[in-house]
């Protein structure tokens, strides 16, 4: 059945079929009987790309763009790596970064399929060069 | 020469708590002024071929960082055009008109620039304030957040306290840490006792970011509100960050499951010295701006840790008020301050708390302080484990929903107790520090760290190091309780991994209800429309709310006692005397008869004693009788002093007023009157039947000392009633007057019917 963003929510009540963890465990496969199996890992249990897709859609049929887009933000960064996740944030921290540090960061979320955080990276390298708020600014 | 002369009412008032706090005079150019500073600029946005190129007052070369990023994400210029044009006035009058729907009030604020915000909220006065904040609050139903800390980070405590303030009906519980290392262990403590109290409650460990994500990532905790945003470019770099960093942030958060909420507030520019000479509320509207444009579902804002500040200037309470309704416009969920200490004044602070609690937030508190206030490590507790009786008052008052509910000691005690054991019981299996059974028993009935046993926090930490080394998650926790034999506090806590796997706690303003369906703004939208419409306490919850467990039944007070040995009996009609030394003790319907006892406690027998030896003391001779055909004090001793010989009667109601009449008065007029039946005692009433005796023998006669309680009135009036309301029904109308004799020992006492809670009788 396909996804309404304004019936559909919440998706844990109303489209569990619709949400998987990332090894592709069904959300109704996600029990204390499964844990005791074994058949739920650690790094299993956070929302997918795709289930972030989703909200970021009930967001903006609800009218909150910047909230989707934050959303959106937010599963690209699924695929980033915990470490490197924190060194962007503090990349982008004032005074922390060049202008050319940021472009690398920008091209590295590139590659890892996070475009729409290359593009708030870039941006905030604009606003931090006309600002002074660069490391050589 | 100066007049060196002191008032002591001056001097006293000098030394109340409330004149600790320092009030200063506006100094906008510091930004100690609340709102419409005389530099804030004028709202202005104008857009060229698609382009802001300028912004309340500075040109685009011009704009500073948090400019920047609100043109390129705050500002929706499809309904800017029309929404600036607006004057201030019909903005204002919109937001408190109920015929205009929140919706309609959102999208226009999608175009509106901070200088328009800020200038059209500054524009209503405080009940238009709250009108508008109950209106557009994001969610329909009212929550609350609890803080839950301790300053011997006892993971037994936390967990009982955690599990309490779940059971109470808190929606999210936020702890934080004395010594950063032991974030893993309250995270820990916090999570599992919050799922025994109640499953779906939301927990946070307030630390540093890095730290935090991490626990984020064990699925320790499931929301973060420490993401601070400030008005002013400066004081954002001070604060090591930038729009965009703490947007990029709060994505990093979402990303891992984690609800966030930003953190801002009226005062913060000031106090960091960078307030650019602009009013905070403009300030504020320049913060929630960015926090709608960093893509956050919503906001901690009510200046938070800078409240006592923003109260030192003029209409300071007015304007944090100010800064919620701007935010819950601009569709963020609101978590409204009232968490840190607002003022020494109990007054003050809780005139300040009305502006959120009457109206009604998302979160009423960004933390109530679920412990005693010198537990509470976030440096406040505005409100505390002492004050939760005045807050089920209030709400019992009110008829308001603030978000906590009443449960029994027993409850209280048991949710504790299994939070405690539940806790031991994930030490235990995780090899960490054995929580003991001492300490399960001192969390249980503990009022705070004071009362638990120390424990060795070298090895605390050391194990809370481990424990992140380890890579413990909840998913370790839940097995570990599953082991143990907490199944179901097992099944909560896996619970909590599918509301993350789901994410649909990333939505506005989202709570857990128990059985793990997520409400927010989507699915549970605030329509307030006027009277009738959008969230009212009525039905089942407020039956829950007003049930508070010292509510007693109006109709077990003062109870008739049909099986009480008789104190006087009636030998037939009163008729009127004339023996010149008489005095009449008029005695009330239901006196020494469905009533038993004064409202002091006093048995009447005992009273009727003592009033007939006062009298005989000065000589008198006493008669007694009993009218009927009034409930009435003054009553009561005109018909008594009717049937006197003397003239002179003492008239006598059951809960003990009395009245010293005489025959040629007017019955509403008299000779002396006794209104203070609580604190009478025995040789009150015996010093009256002097005096009534002394009067009806024509002596000088100084009127009984009596003392004076201005708070009996508030004590008591409940049971004034009730005694009264028997007394009454106890009246016969037209019934003549009949005398009474007294029988059976004068010591007896009634076996039932004294009333609970009346105070024992002085020497009785």
């Amino acid at each position: 059945m396909a996804f309404d963003p304004v019936t559909d929510y919440p998706l844990g009540s109303r489209r569990p079929d619709l949400v998987t963890t990332p090894s592709g465990l069904p959300l109704d496969d996600v029990t204390l009987a499964g844990a005791r199996a074994g058949s739920l890992a650690p790094d299993d249990t956070r929302a997918t790309a795709g289930t972030l897709a989703l909200q970021a859609e009930v967001a903006r049929a609800a009218g909150r763009v910047q909230l989707a887009e934050g959303i959106e933000r937010a599963a690209e960064l699924t695929r980033v790596p915990d470490d490197e996740l924190l060194a962007i944030y503090t990349a982008l921290r004032p005074g922390r970064s060049s202008a050319v540090d940021l472009e690398a960061w920008a091209e590295r979320l590139e590659e890892l399929g996070a475009g729409h955080n290359a593009v708030f990276v870039r941006e905030a390298a604009e606003a931090y060069r006309a600002r002074g708020l660069t490391a050589d600014g | 020469m100066a007049d060196a002369r002191r008032s002591r009412r001056f001097t006293a008032r000098e030394e109340s708590e409330l004149r600790r706090e320092v009030l200063v005079e506006p100094w906008p150019e510091l930004g100690l002024v609340a709102a419409d500073g005389p530099a804030d600029p004028e709202p202005e946005l104008v857009v060229e071929n698609g382009r802001v190129v300028r912004l309340d007052g500075r040109d685009a070369a011009d704009f500073d960082v948090i400019d920047r990023f609100l043109v390129a994400h705050g500002l929706d210029l499809e309904v800017a055009d029309e929404a600036m044009a607006l004057p201030d006035e019909r903005l204002a009058r919109m937001l408190v008109d109920v015929d205009v729907p929140r919706d309609a009030l959102v999208r226009l604020a999608r175009g509106l620039t901070p200088a328009k915000l800020a200038r059209v909220v500054g524009m209503l006065d405080p009940v238009e304030l709250m009108m508008a904040l109950k209106k557009l609050r994001a969610r329909r139903d009212p929550g609350n957040q609890a803080h839950v800390t301790n300053l011997k980070e006892s993971p037994a405590l936390l967990a009982a306290d955690a599990a309490e303030a779940a059971r109470r009906g808190f929606d999210e519980l936020e702890t934080t840490v004395g010594v950063a290392r032991y974030a893993p262990l309250n995270a820990l403590a916090l999570l599992v006792g919050s799922q025994v109290g109640r499953p779906g409650v939301m927990t946070q460990c307030a630390v540093e970011e890095r730290r935090n994500l991490e626990l984020a990532i064990r699925g320790l905790v499931t929301y973060a509100e420490t993401l601070s945003v400030y008005g002013t470019e400066p004081v954002f770099a001070d604060g090591d960050d930038t729009p965009w960093s703490k947007a990029f942030l709060a994505s990093a958060y979402a990303s891992r499951g984690v609800k966030v909420r930003f953190t801002s507030g009226t005062g913060s520019e000031a106090l960091m010295g960078h307030a650019q000479g602009l009013s905070m509320l403009y300030l504020e509207a320049r913060c929630v701006s960015v926090v709608r444009a960093a893509g956050a579902q919503g906001v901690q804002n009510g200046s938070i840790s800078c409240v006592a500040l923003v109260l030192a200037v003029p209409g300071g309470t007015r304007a944090i008020l100010a800064e919620n309704v701007l935010a819950a416009w601009l569709d963020l969920e609101v978590a409204s301050g009232n968490d840190a200490i607002a003022s020494h004044s109990p007054i003050r602070k809780t005139a300040k708390l009305m502006g959120q609690f009457l109206p009604g937030t998302d979160f009423v508190t960004s933390g109530y302080s679920i412990m005693g206030r010198r537990d509470n490590t976030f440096g406040g507790g505005n409100y505390d484990a002492d004050d939760i009786d005045e807050w089920l008052t209030l709400q019992r008052d009110w008829q308001v929903d603030g978000g906590i509910e009443p449960i029994e000691e027993l409850e209280a005690l048991r949710v504790r107790e299994r939070a405690a054991r539940a806790v031991q019981a994930v030490f235990a299996e995780l090899g960490l520090p054995a929580v003991t059974e001492a300490e399960v028993e001192a969390a249980t009935l503990a009022h705070g760290s004071a009362d638990m046993p120390d424990r060795d926090r070298a090895a605390d930490v050391e194990a809370a190091d481990e424990l992140l080394a380890r890579e413990i998650s909840a998913l370790d926790v839940a097995l570990a309780l599953d082991r143990q034999g907490f199944e179901d506090v097992a099944e909560a806590v896996v619970g909590m991994l599918r509301q993350r796997i789901a994410a649909d706690y990333l939505q506005t303003a989202a709570v857990i209800e128990p059985d793990g369906l997520v409400r927010s703004a989507v699915n549970d939208p605030n329509l307030y429309l006027g009277p009738g419409t959008g969230y009212r306490l009525e039905g089942e919850r407020w039956a829950l709310l007003q049930a508070l467990p010292h509510v007693v039944d109006p109709r077990s007070l003062g109870a008739a006692v049909a099986d009480a040995d008789a104190i006087v009996e009636e030998s037939g009609p009163a008729v009127p005397g004339s023996d010149p030394a008489e005095v009449v003790i008029a005695v009330g319907p239901a006196f020494a008869d469905g009533l038993r006892e004064t409202i002091a406690g006093l048995p009447h027998d005992d009273v009727l004693a003592a009033v007939v030896d006062g009298v005989r003391e000065a000589g008198g001779s006493p008669r007694i009788v009993r009218i009927l055909r009034a409930a009435d004090v003054a009553f009561i001793g005109y018909d008594g002093a009717g049937l006197s010989g003397s003239g002179v009667a003492l008239g006598l109601q059951s809960k003990g007023t009395a009245v010293i009449h005489r025959a040629d008065l007017q019955p509403l007029d008299n000779l002396e009157l006794f209104g203070m039946s609580p604190l009478y005692t025995l040789d009150s009433y015996r010093a009256m039947g002097r005096n009534a005796a002394g009067y009806a023998l024509g002596q000088r006669v100084g009127p009984v000392p009596t003392e004076l309680d201005n708070f009996a009135r508030a004590k008591l009036i409940v049971r004034t009633t009730l005694l009264h309301a028997q007394e009454a029904r106890a009246v016969v109308p037209g019934a003549a007057p009949v005398e009474l004799e007294i029988v059976g020992s004068a010591r007896q006492r009634p076996r039932s019917g004294r009333l609970q809670g009346s105070a024992p009788a002085a020497g009785g």
